[in-house]
């Protein structure tokens, strides 16, 4: 069975949340959407305080290049524009909508049926991506009209779908797979018009066999969806792993995955581009695990995006846990730790993870002992604990000719550490100052 | 035996003819440096700190000898003893400037500002800074993760684990700006060490809204204006929810500090308050001595 060349870990898998089908999630009573959802610039607010917006409507519109649309998921009254601290405590620019019923945009198809055939051209696909705000709900959330739009020197071979979901405890994409099968095909099948290839693989870890099956018979109704099943490795589901283990390629250092041929997209953006084209409804909603050991009970939901962290915690398990040590946004090998509970969710969200106290804390650190797991571990081919030692000792210039920007921050390295070194913790300080750097070169 | 003479003579030979070699080579290739250069680097401290600007002690030397006077050059770790000596050495004389020492404009303690989440990550103030706000939620506190007192070459910095802000020790300080460049937030400050090593400055860089500030910290300058409104020379700006006092306009009549509501301004190295009149009649005083250090 495939799967990538280099390195990976094998963490605890912990998919507890399987079973859980998706919920939606009840409205608010009020809410903020956050104009930096995505990859790049913040969108400018294009409503002023008093205004009512409808579910759906444009509020945040994309000046500048790298920047998605950003849509009302609330009817109501725009209360106030202003800063909104998001869940690390940093200020964004934000609408604050006053929720009053729910009213949606008269264009937007809610009925159930599923629109098969789509008839715009490639170039329409794509400007209506922009238009409907899509962005990738792999993690990154960088603009999907930007990723669809291809240079003319360039040429896309393959379209890979990533349903791998590597990431331990999340099931939000699994859960979409086994409820959305048709409408991700019909997403795919338009992806793939887009960029005008023959065949889109969809890669799927072995660990799921609900999901392969259930996408393996929807597929077959397709012309050009190939179900890949993959062997479980982490990181299968990072970008360059993930055109590695499909089709073999790799992404040279400082390229980029087109570069390759190749056109990565998360099944979830597939669900997204299928109802923005096909029901015109913008980006408003996502799928989003809650999930932890400790807690009473596992959910799925569709949640609009501004529901904040505390009603999400709130409404699924009522207060939380009292051993609870952590509380994570997105996977606990890449998500970051939540520090404020108010703030709202955003496009990219894919779950809340609740560690228990035990699990939480980090062990002592002690000495490298020179063991050589975290370049084992590193799928990149890089070597963590080096950087290590030249970040800590200033050499910032001289991890940079060791590829330091290569670093897709996976967390294999400080997996696998014996001595518990914050390796990734280093790896991330160093390419902050490395890129502060080569910004001050630059000008 | 005659093996031995052979490769005696023949080394011989050899080292002959490279030593004339290398003579004409140095001859041709001689750097002529300055002596003064060395002279000079001798009478620098040799902290090498880069609080000067420049690349370490020698590269700060080689900078007087080509400048050949002190305008514009500093070394702020040796101080005036030093600049008389490089003066002296150089044959000009030296700049007049008032002493500084590093402030931590931050009064986010345990105390004031308690921790509301637990950071375990690396203990490295850039790091904890580009990942979230702190502990207690101030995105403009001190983080006491201790990167400026890593910075200090000269010992003068310390985190205070009680309160988990750092210290300066003011007799150790010489104002080499080592640890301004280290702290992410901007928190630490050069200020004039003032008449009798008193100063009066605002401890908090939080630029947030009054109400948003102190959430965050009880201590937090909030913006109100009235340090402002009462400082009879004008030291006082507030510019997006800061005050900021300037301390070359200020005569440390300490007006703003009971004025504060949040006891964000700091007075230190002043006598125990023991009367209110003894305040202004050090004021004047202070005018004086300013007025005479600018002429």
């Amino acid at each position: 069975m495939k799967t990538f060349a280099m390195g990976g870990v094998h963490p605890e898998e912990n998919k507890i949340s399987t079973e859980a089908v998706i919920e939606q999630f009840p409205l608010p009573k009020t809410a903020v959407v956050l104009m930096t959802q995505h990859l790049g610039a913040p969108a400018t607010p294009c409503v002023a305080k008093g205004d009512k917006v409808k579910v759906g409507q444009l509020i945040g519109k994309a000046e500048a290049f790298m920047c998605a649309n950003v849509h009302s998921p609330y009817s109501g009254t725009v209360a106030k524009i202003e800063g909104c601290k998001d869940a690390f405590g940093i200020v964004k620019p934000a609408i604050y909508i006053n929720v009053e019923g729910d009213e949606w945009e008269p264009t937007i198809d809610r009925s159930a049926t599923i629109v098969r055939e789509c008839t715009l051209e490639p170039k329409a696909i794509t400007e209506k991506l922009k238009e409907m705000g899509i962005v990738g709900l792999g993690g990154a959330t960088f603009p999907a009209h930007i990723k669809y739009s291809i240079a003319p020197d360039k040429k896309a071979e393959y379209l890979i779908i990533n349903a791998v979901e590597c990431e331990p405890y999340l099931t939000s994409d699994h859960r979409v797979m086994m409820e959305h099968a048709e409408e991700i095909c019909i997403g795919v099948s338009i992806l793939r018009k887009a960029l005008g290839v023959p065949n889109a693989y969809i890669g799927i870890e072995n660990n799921k066999p609900g999901p392969i099956a259930t996408m393996k018979a929807m597929a077959a109704q397709f012309e050009g969806i190939i179900v890949q099943p993959l062997k479980v490795k982490y990181p299968q589901g990072a970008e360059k792993q993930l055109i590695n283990a499909i089709t073999g390629r790799r992404v040279p250092s400082g390229k980029l995955p087109i570069d390759v041929g190749c056109v990565v997209s998360n099944v979830g953006t597939a669900f997204a581009v299928y109802e923005a084209i096909q029901k015109n409804k913008p980006l408003i909603q996502n799928i989003l695990t809650v999930t932890g050991k400790k807690l009473p009970s596992q959910h799925n939901y569709q949640v609009r995006v501004g529901t904040t962290y505390a009603d999400l915690i709130a409404h699924s398990i009522g207060t939380l846990p009292p051993t609870t040590g952590k509380i994570i946004s997105g996977g606990p090998m890449m998500g970051k730790a939540v520090s404020n509970l108010d703030a709202p969710t955003t496009k990219g969200a894919s779950s809340v993870l609740v560690i228990d106290e035990s699990e939480a804390s980090r062990a002592p650190e002690s000495n490298c002992i020179r063991c050589g797991k975290c370049m084992n571990a590193c799928p990149m081919g890089l070597e963590p604990y080096l950087f290590s030692a030249l970040v800590k000792n200033d050499r910032i210039e001289e991890a940079g000719a060791h590829n330091i920007l290569d670093c897709i921050e996976c967390g294999c390295c400080f997996f696998s550490c014996p001595a518990n070194k914050p390796l990734l913790d280093e790896i991330r300080l160093g390419k902050n100052k490395y890129r502060a750097i080569m910004m001050a070169k630059k000008k | 035996m005659s093996g031995i003479w052979t490769a005696v003579l023949i080394l011989s030979i050899i080292g002959a003819i490279f030593a004339v070699v290398l003579y004409f080579v140095a001859q041709k290739f001689k750097v002529v440096e300055d002596p003064l250069i060395d002279e000079i680097a001798e009478v620098l401290p040799g902290a090498n700190c880069g609080g000067c600007g420049k690349a370490g002690c020698r590269a700060m030397a080689e900078a007087f000898v080509k400048q050949g006077n002190m305008d514009g050059l500093k070394c702020p770790a040796g101080g005036e003893t030093v600049a008389k000596k490089v003066a002296e050495l150089l044959g000009c004389t030296p700049e007049e400037t008032e002493p500084q020492v590093a402030v931590v404009r931050c009064n986010g303690t345990c105390a004031n500002a308690p921790a509301k989440t637990h950071y375990d990550g690396m203990q490295d103030c850039a790091f904890a800074n580009s990942l979230y706000t702190g502990e207690s939620g101030c995105v403009f506190g001190c983080l006491g993760l201790g990167n400026c007192a890593r910075a200090c070459q000269f010992d003068a910095l310390k985190v205070d684990p009680e309160t988990g802000l750092p210290v300066v020790d003011e007799s150790k300080c010489v104002a080499c700006g080592a640890c301004v460049k280290a702290c992410p937030r901007g928190i630490i400050e050069l200020r004039n060490k003032g008449m009798k090593d008193r100063r009066v400055f605002v401890a908090c860089r939080n630029k947030e809204k009054g109400g948003d500030a102190r959430k965050a910290c009880f201590a937090a300058c909030i913006g109100c204006g009235k340090c402002a409104k009462t400082c009879p020379f004008g030291a006082i700006t507030v510019e997006n929810n800061l005050a900021y006092i300037d301390f070359n306009i200020c005569k440390l009549c300490r007006k703003c500090v009971s004025e504060c509501p949040t006891g964000a301004i700091h007075a230190v190295n002043f006598p125990p308050k023991v009367e209110k009149p003894a305040a202004p009649a050090t004021a004047p005083e202070a005018t004086a001595e300013k007025v005479e250090v600018k002429a």
